[in-house]
């Protein structure tokens, strides 16, 4: 007679409709795709509380500091950390530190050495290069040398394999590899949290940040605002923020309002019906934090929409409301909270980019505008939130399964999967674990850029 | 003290709610309500409500929908029924219990489905399927069965007649319209401004935290933002039309038929501030009232005339020292009749024992984000949406008042008294 509380019932999410990586990895599906060389989508490792960051050794190559630094970072984590390893260990793990390169011929003795490793790196294993920032470097030996590397972890991010990833840490000419914002970004590259992060680069460029104490509640006693997160991304983006501690404001507009209320009491928090784009927007998100919180870390704008037409269709409204919800909107808001001392301890915000924003796609001109618009926002917002050592990145996702994506014709969805590095679709988990990172107080020394959950897309690449 | 208030659009009956129960409507508006205020596992000192439509199977209807939300399941919950004051007696009686110390918090509320109405058998019939269950041996049984005719199996709606005098709700009121001399006019003005002010409190976005959509449905769907007086005075009368000429109420000056639910979270000082909820407004007292209604001598919808006269003269004040006046529109002649009465000097001093008029509400300041004539009523529901609403109202405002009238079937009425904070 009774219905089941909203707390256990499991709330609608889409049906997976990737059955292709289901089919592939039966016994069957795997001896049929080797025989016809089709690719090989694998099982990612996805992060869940308690899960160890790697279950096997990590290998730490190159003889300079940052090496030995970081080979001391990942000690205190308890891994299995090696500067050598025998033939026949698999290794979750190897981090190559290129961090003193000054010349193109000083790459060839860690490369080699990973080369000799790279058949030895397990299903979703990890690879992360460590480089110095090279727009700073004005010999050109030195900026050729470090550009190098970045050649080698994309490409080595290609030919990874069973859900390995290869990805770069591009740290500030003088930074130290003690800064707490390097152990956040090696710690995100290295977990399950980097699941469909491949190609990567992220860049840790000042000291500010500061390390959780429990590295599975990175936003204890945070207060957390998300626009959109009445379904899809947005949803699942509040969800991993309550996972990680944070208190949740899930913000949608009104006629949302029995999706949103169904989230915000799936993650114990406030539902706020609110159009992003009226006029006093951030007033409200301020007022609301600020009476039922009485504090604001983190700002995740994730509120999109799409009026997709080709360009010579394109009509005023199609044009103006996408460009106001997906960028006036944040811009507005940014400026409002910016404005108030509720958001200014270390704040955080996280923009939603997306790969159209990078490459362009047809018929999305008005889309791509505002999602290129976002990655300048965001990027020129920066130092404004240095001045309070908070950070402001963005997160462009790539194929990502979602209900908009279920509904993609067949062909297209199918070859839109196949397109990336992982050969397979992501999930919106994946772009919330990196916003959850971006989010969190150890992502303090990365600020102004965007970052792609793409699974190293060809598309924009 | 009145913390906020949640309830679904409401919707024309056997239109968008249709395949939805009442259960459905009351449990997604505590949802809402939990939601907006973060109760998730919330032990609240109670949960009150009611429907005036309600199945013999919903006898725990409020307890059972509070089990299908987040709040702690250790809530208690009871049913009201007070016919169209049921949501406001259930918010009046829970905020009572609070200020006796007795329960910190509780929500009180109602829902309303014309669409989930129960549909009943007769009499005859019900008696002969008592007699078969009575029945000892197949035998018996066959033969009490065997009494159903074809005429029996009509199943009879619900009635809203007035049993005592087995005349409508509105026909009631349009006796009761004619013997105040309520015009036409003046009921469509009243219509169209309740559809005008409604419509202006959805533009501005007044309802972005009072509402939650429900079964894809954002707004009230009776509103007709584009009505105009012409409209309005083309239509037929629908009720008094053995007055002829002289009938005035229409389906336009009457309230449609609605689906819907109301709940408003109630509670302590201490527990607003606790949890960091906001204060909206007190509820500062309600008096309850009947009408001599049966014979005739008084108007069925009347009693809130009788709460008011009791509870202003109780707290020394006249309509003047009110700020907003919230007077449901079960008709539009319902409204302009009690205020005819509170005006009227004789009827004051004859019904309501004063020494004079009770005195003249100014009309700006009445139902000002608009009432049920625009929202629709499903019956137990409209005291939630009053109360949430008229509280947001207040908000900000501390010290001013508000003024509620609800009337209800069975010559019954509340009235009661809110404080901005």
């Amino acid at each position: 007679m009774t219905q089941r509380t909203a707390q256990s019932r499991p709330t609608a999410r889409p049906r997976p409709t990737d059955t292709y990586t289901a089919l592939v990895n039966t016994e069957l599906g795997r001896r049929i795709g080797r025989a016809l060389g089709l690719p090989r989508p694998a099982p990612l490792r996805r992060h869940a509380p308690g899960a160890a960051l790697a279950d096997g050794p990590v290998l730490v190559l190159g003889e300079t500091s940052v090496a030995e630094e970081v080979a001391q970072l990942l000690l205190r984590w308890g891994l299995d950390v090696r500067r050598h390893i025998g033939p026949e260990e698999r290794l979750s793990g190897v981090v190559a530190c290129f961090d003193a390169v000054s010349s193109p011929g000083d790459l060839q003795p860690t490369v080699l050495r990973l080369a000799g490793v790279q058949r030895q790196i397990a299903p979703s294993g990890r690879v992360i290069t460590v480089l110095r920032d090279p727009e700073e470097a004005r010999d050109p030996a030195v900026r050729a040398a470090r550009r190098a590397v970045e050649g080698l972890t994309r490409s080595l991010g290609r030919e990874m394999r069973a859900g390995a990833t290869a990805n770069g840490v591009v740290l500030q000419e003088s930074l130290e590899a003690a800064a707490p914002g390097v152990a956040g970004v090696l710690r995100f590259l290295l977990s399950g949290r980097s699941a469909f992060v491949s190609g990567q680069f992220l860049a840790v460029d000042s000291v500010n940040g500061t390390l959780p104490e429990d590295w599975d509640r990175p936003l204890a006693g945070q207060v957390a605002v998300v626009t959109g997160a009445a379904r899809g991304i947005g949803a699942a983006i509040a969800r991993t923020l309550h996972r990680d501690g944070a208190q949740v404001i899930a913000v949608d507009v009104p006629p949302a309002g029995e999706a949103l209320a169904t989230v915000a009491n799936e993650v114990g928090g406030t539902a706020l019906q609110l159009d992003i784009t009226a006029e006093d927007a951030g007033d409200r998100i301020l007022e609301h934090a600020e009476q039922r919180h009485g504090r604001l870390d983190v700002v995740v704008h994730n509120a999109g929409i799409t009026r997709d037409k080709l360009l010579a269709n394109m009509d005023a409204s199609r044009w103006s409301s996408v460009i106001a919800v997906n960028l006036e909107a944040q811009l507005h808001i940014n400026r409002r909270l910016l404005a108030s001392e509720l958001f200014s301890q270390a704040p955080r915000i996280v923009s939603l980019a997306s790969t159209s924003g990078i490459a362009g796609n047809r018929g999305q001109t008005n889309y791509a505008a505002s999602k290129a618009g976002v990655m300048g926002m965001v990027a020129a917002s920066a130092p404004e939130l240095e001045s309070r050592h908070g950070t402001i990145n963005a997160v462009a996702p790539g194929f990502i399964e979602t209900e908009m994506t279920a509904k993609m014709p067949m062909i297209a969805r199918e070859v839109a999967r196949r397109l990336n590095s992982l050969s397979q679709g992501g999930r919106p988990e994946d772009v919330a674990e990196t916003v959850a990172f971006l989010a969190s107080p150890a992502a303090g020394g990365t600020s102004g850029m965007t970052l792609r959950v793409c699974g190293q897309n060809l598309i924009g690449a | 003290m009145i913390i906020g208030g949640n309830r679904i659009p409401f919707a024309r009956a056997h239109k968008a709610y249709a395949g939805a129960s009442t259960q459905d409507m009351l449990t997604s508006a505590l949802n809402g309500l939990v939601a907006r205020f973060a109760l998730q596992g919330e032990q609240l000192g109670a949960v009150a409500g009611g429907a005036v439509m309600k199945h013999p199977k919903n006898f725990n209807l409020v307890r059972e929908s509070l089990l299908g939300t987040p709040l702690d399941p250790r809530t208690p919950a009871h049913d009201v029924q007070m016919a169209c004051a049921t949501g406001m007696e259930a918010i009046g009686s829970l905020a009572d219990k609070i200020r006796l110390g007795r329960i910190d918090s509780a929500v009180g509320g109602g829902v309303d489905s014309i669409s989930d109405a129960p549909i009943v058998v007769t009499d005859a019939l019900r008696g002969i399927l008592m007699e078969a269950s009575r029945a000892k041996t197949p035998v018996q049984r066959l033969k009490a069965l065997a009494k159903i005719r074809p005429g029996h199996l009509a199943p009879q709606a619900p009635g809203v007649d007035e049993p005592r005098t087995g005349m409508s709700m509105g026909e009631h009121m349009a006796v009761t319209a004619h013997q105040w001399g309520i015009t036409r006019r003046e009921q469509d003005e009243l219509a169209l401004a309740s559809h005008q002010n409604l419509a202006a409190a959805w533009d501005r976005g007044f309802f972005d935290d009072l509402v939650t959509p429900f079964r894809h449905v954002a707004k009230d769907d009776n509103l007709r933002p584009d009505s105009t007086l012409e409209r309005l005075g083309s239509l037929a009368p629908v009720f008094g039309k053995d007055l002829g000429e002289e009938a005035t109420m229409t389906a336009a000056n009457s309230t449609a038929l609605t689906d819907g639910a109301a709940t408003v979270l109630l509670g302590s000082e201490e527990f607003a501030e606790s949890r960091d909820l906001p204060q909206l407004a007190t509820f500062v007292d309600h008096e309850l009232a009947a009408t001599d209604f049966v014979d005739g001598a008084e108007g069925l919808l009347m009693a809130p005339t009788r709460a008011a006269a009791r509870m202003l003269t109780r707290h020394g004040l006249t309509f003047d020292d009110f700020e907003y006046v919230e007077i449901h529109e079960a008709f539009a002649s319902t409204v302009l009749a009690q205020m005819k009465a509170w005006e009227d000097e004789e009827f004051c001093r004859e019904h309501l024992g004063l020494d004079g008029a009770l005195g003249r509400i100014d009309r700006s300041r009445l139902n000002v984000d608009g009432s049920s004539l625009a929202a629709g009523h499903p019956f137990a529901a409209t005291g939630g949406r009053i109360v949430a609403s008229l509280a947001k109202r207040l908000h900000g405002k501390p010290g001013k008042l508000g003024f509620i009238s609800v009337c209800a079937a069975g010559g019954q009425g509340i009235t009661a008294i809110l404080e901005g904070r």
